[in-house]
């Protein structure tokens, strides 16, 4: 399973983390040696009879009764690094 | 009153009858905690309103109102929320976050009149086992600070071994509260999954994650866990109270997966400990039955693909817009991979990384759906030995406490040491951990620690259980 620079630059890239060039050879060692390890699972065949599910039960709440307006706003907000009035502020996207 | 061996039982008898003030158990865990954060540094931050919070819990008791745990010292992990504190995972990209809400468990035990001493220091998003992924420095093992105090809850570990606390919450998604309780001489408990709500808690591996206690003896775990286990609407995956609370049998029939217990690089007296800890269970009027479980052979494979898949979707959240840390760029795009880029450590990186790639297109099947097939297998066969035993023992950890550095370095040497509590996670089981006894190195006795695993929602077998060997293991 060799896994090369340009693997972590393409995975860095997907998973929006900019890498140092030093580290990149790091994570590919550790990438390289950590999936050689986890594909032990490959050596198996699992004998699977078809997937079972559990009663199927809703774990969300009703869709009435909303809390009150406002309630969570300004808290919420507040963890905002940059905001614009009741706004989280962001760099424009296109 | 020394503070260091006192247990929740008895502070709980002291204070209800009026022997001791919630004040003075409150200052004598202060002065503990405040002299011996700077060596061992297992408190991220020590609250400043513990009097107000003694306060109530006081009133509580004076106006006869006490729970168990009114007015009990309890450090909490970084990463469960108390509104208004600070909770920052130990990572950077959370250092100046302050929670909006309580977590389920925090609102239970601030209603049961716990008192909250401060933030336990952890692995960064509870990503490791040796508290040495912290962003804010590695917590010291009390019993040799060379060494680690295990992880990913290593400052809740060291904290109720150090009569820093006398009870704490932690998580467990592979060991987490398990390993370093077992480093630390103490108890830790990780329940059923859905058995205790996490609404609160910082999701890493959201199929396995899941909140459990610490405590000197069985019994102190046990109260805690009372306090926070049950259905919890704010929680999707929590289990309904008719599911969980079931009444289970004296257990007397103990299983031990031979082949899977003396695999390579187990330390010698790890393996002597838990044999004698055997014998003392035979003792004990318990009966060992060797058993053949052969995927536990997979587990740690299975395990080390289900959870960086899921880390790398749980930390997508962290974008550097909504709420953490913030790096500027020239663009939006920049903005996310620096912000994520300095705001994660490597661990975490390494994790997302590795966690992209397994669900990537072309390597998704052979990877995340292979892991998840043998989860099911893995999750069968332990249902399966359930029906001839009625608890599956293993030594908690392979090895006693190892040296700070040794295996930092060497990510797969590190995962290894959680070969032993990851199967509990991957089939949603509970587990225990308990002292067992010491390996001596170099005149210093190191804590070793023996788990006990039961069917699922059977935490009760496991106290009872638990309790036994306390009787009998000696010290």
């Amino acid at each position: 399973m060799a896994i090369e620079i340009k693997d972590v630059e393409h995975l860095a890239e997907l998973a929006r983390i900019t890498i140092g060039d030093k580290e990149k050879e790091v994570l590919r060692h550790d990438l390289e040696g950590i999936l050689e390890y986890v594909s032990k699972v490959k050596e198996v065949v699992p004998k699977m009879s078809a997937p079972t599910a559990g009663k199927l039960r809703n774990v969300f709440r009703e869709d009435k009764e909303p809390h009150e307006d406002r309630m969570f706003t300004e808290d919420l907000l507040k963890a905002a690094p940059t905001r614009e009035g009741d706004r989280v502020f962001v760099k424009k996207i296109l | 009153m020394d503070i260091k061996k006192l247990t929740i039982k008895e502070a709980h008898e002291l204070l209800t009858k009026k022997k001791m003030t919630v004040m003075d158990l409150v200052d004598a865990v202060l002065k503990e905690a405040n002299s011996a954060n700077k060596n061992l540094h297992a408190y991220l931050e020590i609250f400043d309103d513990t009097r107000a919070q003694a306060e109530i819990a006081q009133k509580m008791i004076d106006s006869g109102k006490a729970t168990l745990l009114t007015g009990i010292p309890l450090a909490i992990k970084d990463n469960i929320l108390i509104k208004g504190k600070i909770a920052s995972s130990a990572s950077k990209i959370l250092e100046n976050y302050r929670a909006s809400y309580d977590a389920t468990v925090i609102k239970k035990l601030r209603n049961a009149g716990a008192i909250f001493i401060g933030r336990a220091n952890m692995d960064e998003f509870a990503m490791g086992g040796s508290t040495e992924n912290s962003a804010f420095g590695v917590t010291k093992n009390p019993h040799d600070q060379t060494r680690v105090p295990g992880g990913s809850s290593g400052g809740s570990a060291v904290a109720v071994a150090a009569g820093m606390a006398l009870g704490a919450l932690g998580s467990d998604t592979g060991g987490s509260i398990r390993q370093p309780a077992s480093f630390c001489g103490v108890v830790g408990i990780k329940p059923t999954y859905g058995t205790v709500s996490r609404s609160g808690v910082m999701a890493m591996a959201s199929s396995l994650d899941q909140i459990g206690s610490f405590g000197k003896t069985v019994e102190d775990a046990e109260m805690i866990f009372d306090v926070i286990r049950g259905y919890d609407p704010m929680d999707s995956t929590s289990c309904p109270d008719v599911m969980t609370k079931i009444k289970t049998k004296k257990p007397k029939v103990i299983g031990v997966p031979v082949n899977f217990v003396r695999a390579k690089g187990v330390d010698p007296r790890v393996l002597k400990n838990f044999e004698a800890s055997l014998e003392k269970m035979k003792k004990a009027g318990y009966e060992i039955r060797e058993i053949s479980l052969p995927s536990l052979d997979y587990a740690l494979s299975v395990y080390y693909i289900l959870v960086p898949a899921e880390v790398s979707s749980n930390m997508a959240r962290f974008d550097g817009m909504r709420y953490g840390y913030h790096a500027n760029g020239t663009n939006l795009l920049e903005d996310y991979g620096l912000s994520r880029g300095e705001g994660f450590g490597r661990e975490v990186r390494r994790r997302i990384l590795l966690g992209t790639y397994v669900l990537s297109s072309g390597y998704y099947d052979a990877y995340y759906g292979r892991a998840c097939a043998l989860r099911e297998v893995l999750r069968n066969d332990l249902d399966k030995a359930f029906k001839e035993i009625d608890i599956l023992a293993t030594p908690t950890a392979p090895t006693p406490a190892y040296k700070i550095g040794e295996k930092i370095s060497d990510p797969l040497a590190m995962y290894l040491a959680d070969i032993f509590t990851v199967p509990v996670n991957i089939a949603g089981v509970p587990g225990i951990s308990i002292p067992s006894g010491f390996a001596e190195e170099k005149g210093v006795k190191l804590p070793l620690g023996i788990q006990f695993i039961a069917p699922h929602f059977s935490e009760d077998t496991l106290f009872k259980a638990g309790k036994d060997f306390e009787k009998v293991r000696g010290f």
